[in-house]
Formats: C-alpha cells, sequence, structure tokens
C-alpha cells in the first residue's frame, strides 16, 4: 500500500501530459468576420437561424419600450413594436429583411449582457451607453440615440430652487448602477456627499421618493417617463450640459461578431431617410433647459 | 503512536499531492476553451490594480458597518437569549415574543428585511425617522443576526449543567445572580467559536447593505464592473472580504483548540 501514493502521481502526471493537446480550437473563431461583406438574411451570422433573437432588461421602462404589459414582460411589451427601442429594432429587422414575426425577445439582465462566453442575443438594445472601455469587451453599433444626461427632483426641496451645476454640489444625488449618469455626477457635479447607486431603476425611484436622495440624474427620455409616471411630485430641474465627448446608446453585440456592420449599414439608412429622427420625435421627449 | 520517519513520510505524501492535485486543477482550468476570455474579464491585473484603491476606501464602509452592527448584536443577542430562558408561567409572553422574533428574522432572507427597512421605513416620512441607508442597513442586519446570535447563546446557557444552578442558588444567590456569576460565564465561553462563525458571516452580508445605494466595496466592484464590462473588480472585492475573514476564521480555530487542550488538561 505504501507504493500507491507514488503510482497515482505517475497517473496523474501522465493525465496532466495528455491534457496538454486540447488547446487548439481556438480557429474557429476567426472564421466568422469573414462573411463580413454580405448582409443577406440568409448569410447573416445569428443565434438561431432565421430569427432575429434580442435582449433587453425586465422590466422594460418607457419611454424606450411602451405597448401593455404582456408575461414575461413587465410594464410594457417588446413585441409591442411601441417605445423608441423597440421601434428602432423592427425597423432594423425590417432592413435586413426579417419579418416582425422573427424578431424574438428574450430578457437579458444588464449585468449578465456582458458576461464572457457566448452570447444568447444577436443584439442587446437596453440603453447602454458605448464607451471606449465596454468597446474593448463587446461590440456596439452606431449611435441609434444621441443622449444627455438630466436631473430629476421633488417640487418643493431645496434643490429644487437650484439653476446651476455649480448650485448643485451639497446635494446627495443618486443613479442606477451601470449608467453613465453615476460617471457624470462623480465627474461633473463633483457633490460632497457620496452619490447612492441602485441596482435597479426601482430603487433609485424609491429613494427619490423617501427623500433619501435629493436628485437622481438619469438620461433625459427616462427623466420623462420618472416625472411623469414614478414620482408624481417630481419635476426635470434641467438636462446637463455635454462635456467632452457626446454620448450615445448602442446595441451591444458580442466581440467579433460580423453582424455589427449590417445593423450598421441599416443604422446608416434609417437615419439619412429621417426615420430615427421621426420616431425619436415619435417616442422621446427631449425638450428640457440645459442647467448651466 | 507515530514514528519520526512515518511523520516525515506523511509531511511528503501531503505536499506531493497538494502539489498534483493544484497542478492538474490549474492545468484543467487553463486549457479549457474559454479561459483565455475568462483570465481577461475575470483575471486582469491592470483592472484590478485600477479598481483596488477605489474598492479599497469602499470596504471601510464594511468595515464600519460590521463594527458598528456588531457591538449591538453582542448585547440583544445576550438579553434575548436570557428572556427566553426566563423561568414560570409569568414570563410566557416575553418568552412567546423572544421565539416569534427569532423565528420571523431567521425566516426572511435578509436582503429582503435590508429592503423592506431601507426604503419602507423612510416612505413613512416621519421627521424623526433617519433617512441614511447605511443607517436601516445596519439596523436590518442588527435585526437579523441578533436572532441567530441568540440561539447561539441559549445553546450555550442550556448546555451548562442545571447542577451549576441549584448549586448557586443553595448558597443563597439569586436567580439573576446565579446567571449572571455562574451560568453566563461559562455559556459565553462555550460558543465563542460558533459566535465568531456569525460574525465571520456577518462581514460578508455587510455586502448586502449596498442594495440600499451605500457604495460599499461590492457596490463599487459593481459600478467599476459596469463601466469597463469587466468582472474583475469582483474578484479585487472578494479578496479584501476573505483577506478579513480568513484570520478571522484561523482566530476560531486557535480559540477552539485551545479549549480543548484547556479540558484535556483538567480532565473533565
Amino acid at each position: 500500500m505504501r507504493r500507491a501514493p507514488a503510482i497515482l502521481l505517475v497517473v496523474l502526471l501522465s493525465m496532466l501530459a495528455t491534457g496538454c493537446g486540447g488547446s487548439s480550437n481556438k480557429a474557429s473563431d476567426t472564421t466568422a468576420t469573414a462573411a463580413a461583406a454580405s448582409c443577406d438574411k440568409g448569410s447573416l451570422n445569428l443565434v438561431n437561424a432565421g430569427q432575429l433573437t434580442v435582449g433587453t432588461d425586465n422590466p422594460a421602462f418607457p419611454p424606450w419600450f411602451g405597448g401593455a404589459e404582456k408575461a414575461p414582460w413587465k410594464v410594457s411589451n417588446p413585441y409591442s413594436g411601441q417605445g423608441y427601442e423597440s421601434a428602432v429594432t423592427y425597423a432594423v429587422a425590417g432592413k435586413l429583411g426579417f419579418a416582425k414575426g422573427d424578431v424574438k425577445w428574450i430578457v437579458v439582465p444588464f449585468n449578465t449582457s456582458f458576461a464572457p462566453g457566448p452570447k444568447k442575443f444577436d443584439f442587446d438594445i437596453n440603453q447602454i451607453s458605448a464607451t471606449p472601455a465596454r468597446a474593448k469587451v463587446v461590440d456596439f453599433s452606431e449611435s441609434y440615440y444621441d443622449v444627455n444626461q438630466a436631473l430629476v427632483v421633488v417640487k418643493g426641496t431645496p434643490i429644487a430652487s437650484a439653476t446651476s451645476v455649480a448650485a448643485l454640489k451639497p446635494y446627495k444625488f443618486g443613479a442606477q448602477l451601470g449608467t453613465t449618469s453615476y460617471d457624470y455626477i462623480v465627474k461633473n457635479i463633483k457633490p460632497s456627499k457620496k452619490p447612492g447607486v441602485f441596482d435597479t431603476n426601482d430603487a433609485a425611484v424609491a429613494a427619490l421618493k423617501n427623500k433619501q436622495i435629493d436628485g437622481l440624474v438619469v438620461d433625459l427620455p427616462t427623466a420623462f417617463y420618472v416625472t411623469a409616471v414614478q414620482v408624481p411630485k417630481g419635476k426635470i430641474l434641467g438636462q446637463f450640459p455635454t462635456v467632452g465627448t457626446p454620448e450615445h446608446f448602442g446595441m451591444a453585440f458580442e466581440k467579433g461578431n460580423s453582424l455589427v456592420s449590417c445593423v450598421n449599414d441599416a443604422l446608416t439608412t434609417l437615419r439619412t431617410d429621417g426615420t430615427l429622427a421621426s420616431l425619436q420625435a415619435k417616442w422621446l421627449q427631449a425638450d428640457a433647459p440645459v442647467l448651466k | 503512536m507515530t514514528s519520526a520517519g512515518e511523520g516525515r513520510r506523511g509531511v511528503t505524501v501531503a505536499v506531493l499531492s497538494t502539489v498534483v492535485f493544484f497542478t492538474l486543477l490549474a492545468v484543467a482550468i487553463t486549457h479549457a476553451p474559454g479561459w483565455p476570455e475568462v483570465r481577461r474579464t475575470f483575471f486582469n491585473w491592470d483592472e484590478f490594480k485600477a479598481s483596488m484603491p477605489e474598492i479599497s476606501r469602499a470596504f471601510l464602509l464594511n468595515v464600519k458597518i460590521f463594527m458598528i452592527a456588531e457591538a449591538f448584536i453582542l448585547v440583544l443577542a445576550l438579553v434575548l437569549a436570557v428572556v427566553r430562558s426566563l423561568p414560570g408561567p409569568v414570563f410566557f409572553p416575553m418568552r412567546a415574543l423572544g421565539i416569534a422574533y427569532a423565528d420571523f428574522f431567521r425566516g426572511v432572507p435578509t436582503i429582503l428585511v435590508i429592503a423592506l427597512l431601507g426604503f419602507g421605513a423612510p416612505a413613512l416620512q416621519l421627521s424623526w425617522v433617519p433617512l441614511s441607508t447605511t443607517f436601516w442597513g445596519i439596523v436590518a442586519l442588527v435585526l437579523v443576526y441578533t436572532a441567530y446570535v441568540s440561539e447561539v447563546y441559549r445553546a450555550g446557557i442550556e448546555s451548562v449543567h442545571p447542577s451549576q444552578d441549584a448549586a448557586a442558588r443553595s448558597l443563597g444567590l439569586t436567580h439573576w445572580q446565579s446567571l449572571r456569576k455562574v451560568v453566563l460565564p461559562q455559556a459565553v465561553r462555550r460558543v465563542i467559536p460558533p459566535l465568531l462563525n456569525d460574525f465571520i458571516g456577518l462581514q460578508k452580508d455587510t455586502a448586502l447593505v449596498g442594495f440600499l445605494g451605500s457604495v460599499e466595496a461590492f457596490k463599487q466592484s459593481q459600478i467599476d464592473a459596469a463601466a469597463t464590462f469587466n468582472y474583475t473588480p469582483f474578484v479585487a472585492a472578494a479578496v479584501l472580504f476573505v483577506a478579513l475573514t480568513i484570520p478571522l476564521a484561523r482566530f476560531t480555530d486557535w480559540l477552539v483548540l485551545r479549549d480543548r487542550r484547556r479540558r484535556q488538561a483538567t480532565g473533565t
């Protein structure tokens, strides 16, 4: 019995040696990008053949998604084609040759949208700001919406009488996790109190209603939804001036997915023929005073 | 029972098998087809260095929450345990209340208690109710962990043989004197390892307070991960938590060992 460990060691070491040969399946990844030239529906690089699988978070909030709530979706229904992101998705799908019934929506929480490994969606459309740091991990489409951040406050509170960004410093702000709103607070408002960061839109709104935060920073179209529906006493104090490069939302793709260029072609067409502008006019309010 | 030669061989085998085991594990992981991507997104040294300073600063909030909560838990749990061990029918309502409390707060998930208190209590809009999310996070942790720790104390109290109490009472000590001078000193000493075990749990659960918006280490790592689409900050936060809990775990082991040696030495 005393020899058993030594024998075991030899066996394990030989397994180790044979295990080294198993790392040669990288070559297949490069073939995906080769097919970028063609954007025929049949030659698109899709998760499920013949179907455009699109991810977004649940609940899907207006004004980005609309229509009556339908399970499993809460608050709205991405299949409705109503709301800006749903409408843009169907417009892009149409340009790529998909019928409305070929578009399938799946729930993709924001935090898992950038997880490593194969993606379950062709693209994710979820008000994701395209930034250079993020673009190292996923591929973004071109902008489908150029976004500004805005400030929502509760009427009658001290912060509601502020008129400049400089006057906002003494207050406590909140933002939703994963949004560039948080970056805007930290880098540009530079408040004296540490901002609160909330996992969900609901939690951030609850904190604003409770006056646990003085102001909620969200993108401007969302600010209109927050004040219209979620916080009846809320008001949009204004939108923030753009600092540095303008921010935009992009659809997120698995890194190296050849579908990106086809979606970009579709977005370019939709932008030049005025479809994007008219969908924005239809679904998004974007008129608020700019804070000095 | 073992000779010196067998002891040395034992050490050699242990070292060898450990090395082989972890080498195989490392090889299996690093040769997985997705390893390069996992390494890039979870174990990215540059991201680690970049996110560590801010996560460390945020971690101070975890330590603060832990310290404050622990002080309250130690006292309140003992009170609860004593209340539950009160004898006689007169104290039945208090015992029942104690049982109901322990059942409720051990049954409800901690994150729900935090969410309900953190967003619920300030929603009352009472001027004297604090609004701070960290405050309510601490209150929630104290409520939940008091229920657990009181059970630990109670187990300790019940482990002291009734003859100890009877002897104390026969010497003329009152129930309270007997409890304070005879029963509790023995009970508390016996439950120190499980107490510390619960505090390791508490250290980790401070991360749940982030749900209310307080930027503690895990929340900070989520912020960094979402900004860069890279999960390495999670690993950085995990390293900090482990660095805090491992010394406490080893200290607990040492206490258990010392206690066992003492009891063996006195031969009881």
